[in-house]
């Protein structure tokens, strides 16, 4: 599904990948680890087409396209989603106007009709019910006072309802405490199915406990250090990030 | 080479002498001495210059340029002409005026309670002597402002909204001010005059609207008295022609845990500029204070605010945005005054600008002043194009460079009017904003 080779970037001048090469297969999920400033988040947002890096070696190929040719509006209509770290406040617009709006756009895209105001309002309220929440916040304006774990499930809630085919979830459990991480890992393995695949970017081991990868790669210093089954997330949580980095000084 | 700038003063001092004689005759002599004091005010100042401080930015020159006449009284209306313009559609009450002079026929007040009056100014006269005499013109200074004292001095016609103590009028009352042509240049000075007495409570539009069928000018000033405990949603909304000059002053003045709502939506004309001047005369009052400017082509829109913390325990929160596309520009003056003993105040101004053409220009100024140690007061603006990082995340959500940014500039706008009281403000507001912002992008302005 995604071929990424040898893939190089910067931002400001400053190289932030130093070569990085993955493949994901459909059905997979893949996390990405590693110490803060590795480049991990700089991986799912330039994957996402964030126009702050530039691209200045290797390919990344989806679904048998250049992924790196395409607008960030391109890529969300061919199916990738990322969910921000840091969601964005957007003052005036309400949650469901907004989901909307995306959808819409994305259906449009495809040749797909789009939805009218009240038959989206019906596909709002079964995702909402999917994923087990109320519409309190839906007629707020997206993100604008709402907590930290309401930014992280509203991200969630925008990757249930636009179903991507590929997700980038960038450190979605960061700030959310132990009941909220369950219900977002719950709504990302609800969304698993044979033809999706997702990267999960996090600093922490928690997570991976209930959404649990094919695949951990260990990213440092804009590289892949090691990359392994679910065990080596568990030896990282055991051990830290220290003996890897030590490892690679002495090779 | 300088061009001496035209003054203007002696034209209209001269119509003012024939409107004395002729239209304002037949007034009460209390009147006839308030139009007389505020023309000689007139006649002293003059109209403002960009070497006064508080009208650096915005140069009524062109203004002067044309000689403006009263407008007459024969004009008939377009039934059409209300089209789209009316909150309550037939069911509601409203007071329709062109080119300044009430019309009977497109009007409409029924079923309002006892007491209620909802009326021409020149009506209230009659029906309403002594609250108009002892409201209309105690409000609206016109020491400083030329144009205040000019709009006073040929004061006549208007709206007048009386609701008195302990009525609770929640539909919303309209007052219309509709420019037709009548050939020539002509000038209308509209007066509102609304005071709601203790314990009452209102919900009161106000609004302009003409075509562009060549310059016009409005100079209509605004009295808002509230007595204590009473509440008033105020929404004003501007869209003239777009050739139209629209200046513009609202006072208001506010008694003990009294709650003013305010909100100023400017959308039309080539020239607007609102003054607006709150005073918090009770313990315990409340104000909040928010404006929209919609500007694109060469229009300039203006909100200059003044503040007064009279009185301790009151409250203040003024939201401004201002979209400014093309060549279009403006300016946002945020005065706080805090007086001595006016302990407790908490006051907090916002004033936003989105910048949608690297030709156009906002420039915001606020001016904190204040004399007491126990307060609360804070400021802050932002001025700049659409955010990239707002762009980015819709983008990344499928929606292309244009329609992220629309959706964006719609948002900042709607913010302002998500902030409205009345549900059917809001509810009429938002397909006028979008309608002037899909006008806006297709290059016609206004």
């Amino acid at each position: 599904m995604l071929e990424i080779k040898d893939l190089r970037a910067t931002v400001e001048g400053k190289e932030i990948l130093k070569g990085i090469s993955l493949s994901v297969k459909a059905g997979e999920v893949h996390a990405i680890m590693g110490p803060n400033g590795s480049g991990k988040s700089t991986l799912a947002q330039l994957l996402a087409g964030h126009p702050a890096y530039t691209v200045t070696g290797g390919s990344v190929t989806y679904l048998g396209k250049d992924l790196l040719d395409m607008d960030p509006e391109e890529r969300a209509r061919e199916g990738v989603f990322l969910a921000f770290q840091y969601p964005v406040t957007i003052r005036g617009v309400t949650n469901a106007y907004f989901l909307r709006s995306a959808v819409n756009a994305i259906r449009k895209a495809r040749g797909q009709e789009e939805y009218d105001p009240i038959d989206f309002l019906d596909v709002l309220h079964e995702k909402l019910k999917a994923i087990g929440w109320d519409d309190a916040l839906m007629n707020r304006p997206v993100n604008d006072g709402f907590s930290g774990g309401e930014k992280k499930r509203n991200e969630i809630l925008q990757m249930a309802v636009l179903e991507p085919k590929l997700s980038l979830l960038d450190e979605t459990d960061s700030g959310l405490d132990i009941d909220a991480l369950k219900t977002v890992a719950e709504a990302v393995n609800r969304l698993r199915k044979p033809d999706t695949a997702a990267i999960v970017v996090t600093h922490y081991q928690r997570l991976l406990n209930y959404i649990v990868p094919d695949h951990v790669h260990v990213l440092a210093e804009g590289r892949i250090l090691k990359s392994g089954g679910r065990e080596l997330a568990l030896e990282l949580e055991a051990r830290g990030y220290d003996w890897l980095l030590s490892e690679r000084a002495v090779a | 080479m300088s061009k001496q700038a035209p003054d203007g003063r002696d034209h209209y001092l001269a119509d003012f002498r024939k409107f004395t004689l002729n239209g304002g005759a037949h007034a009460p002599a209390w009147l006839m001495e308030l139009r007389e004091r505020a023309a000689g005010q007139f006649a002293k100042i003059g109209f403002p210059t960009v070497k006064e401080e508080a009208w650096r930015f915005t140069s009524v020159s062109s203004l002067l340029e044309t000689p403006f006449t009263p407008a007459r009284s024969d004009v008939v209306h377009s039934a059409s002409a209300l089209a789209g313009l009316t909150v309550g559609g037939d069911a509601g009450n409203r007071l329709v005026f062109v080119n300044g002079r009430f019309e009977s026929a497109p009007s409409s007040v029924r079923g309002l309670p006892p007491g209620v009056r909802f009326e021409s100014l020149q009506s209230a006269l009659e029906t309403s002597p002594e609250v108009v005499r002892k409201h209309l013109g105690q409000h609206a200074r016109f020491d400083e402002n030329g144009f205040t004292a000019l709009s006073t001095a040929f004061v006549r016609d208007g709206a007048f909204l009386h609701i008195p103590r302990g009525v609770d009028l929640r539909d919303p009352l309209e007052i219309l001010f509709l420019s037709a042509p009548v050939g020539g240049a002509w000038v209308s000075h509209p007066r509102i005059l609304i005071v709601v007495d203790e314990g009452a409570r209102g919900v009161v539009v106000e609004r302009y609207a003409g075509a562009d069928t060549g310059p016009y000018f409005t100079n209509t000033v605004t009295e808002l008295v509230l007595g204590d405990g009473a509440r008033l949603d105020h929404c004003r909304v501007q869209q003239e022609g777009a050739s139209a000059y629209h200046l513009a002053a609202t006072h208001s003045t506010q008694g003990r845990d009294s709650v003013l709502e305010s909100c100023s939506v400017a959308l039309g004309s080539a020239l607007t500029r609102h003054d607006i001047g709150a005073v918090m005369n009770g313990a315990g009052g409340n104000l909040i204070l928010n404006g929209l400017t919609l500007a694109g082509g060469r229009q300039h829109i203006d909100h200059h605010t003044t503040i007064d913390h009279a009185q301790p325990h009151c409250e203040s929160h003024e939201l401004f945005n201002g979209i400014f596309d093309e060549q279009s520009r403006g300016v946002f003056t945020g005065r706080i005054i805090v007086r001595p003993g006016a302990q407790r105040t908490d006051s907090k101004q916002t004033n936003n600008n989105l910048l949608l053409s690297p030709e156009a220009r906002a420039d915001s100024q606020p001016q904190l002043e204040i004399y007491a140690d126990d307060v609360k007061c804070t400021h802050g603006a932002t001025l700049g194009p659409v955010d990239d990082a707002a762009m980015f995340y819709l983008r990344s959500r499928g929606l292309d460079a244009l329609e992220a940014r629309n959706l964006l500039t719609y948002g900042f706008a709607a913010d302002v009017i998500s902030r409205l009281g009345s549900e059917a403000m809001r509810s009429h507001l938002y397909p006028v904003l979008l309608e002037r912002l899909c006008r806006q992008r297709t290059g016609a302005t206004a």
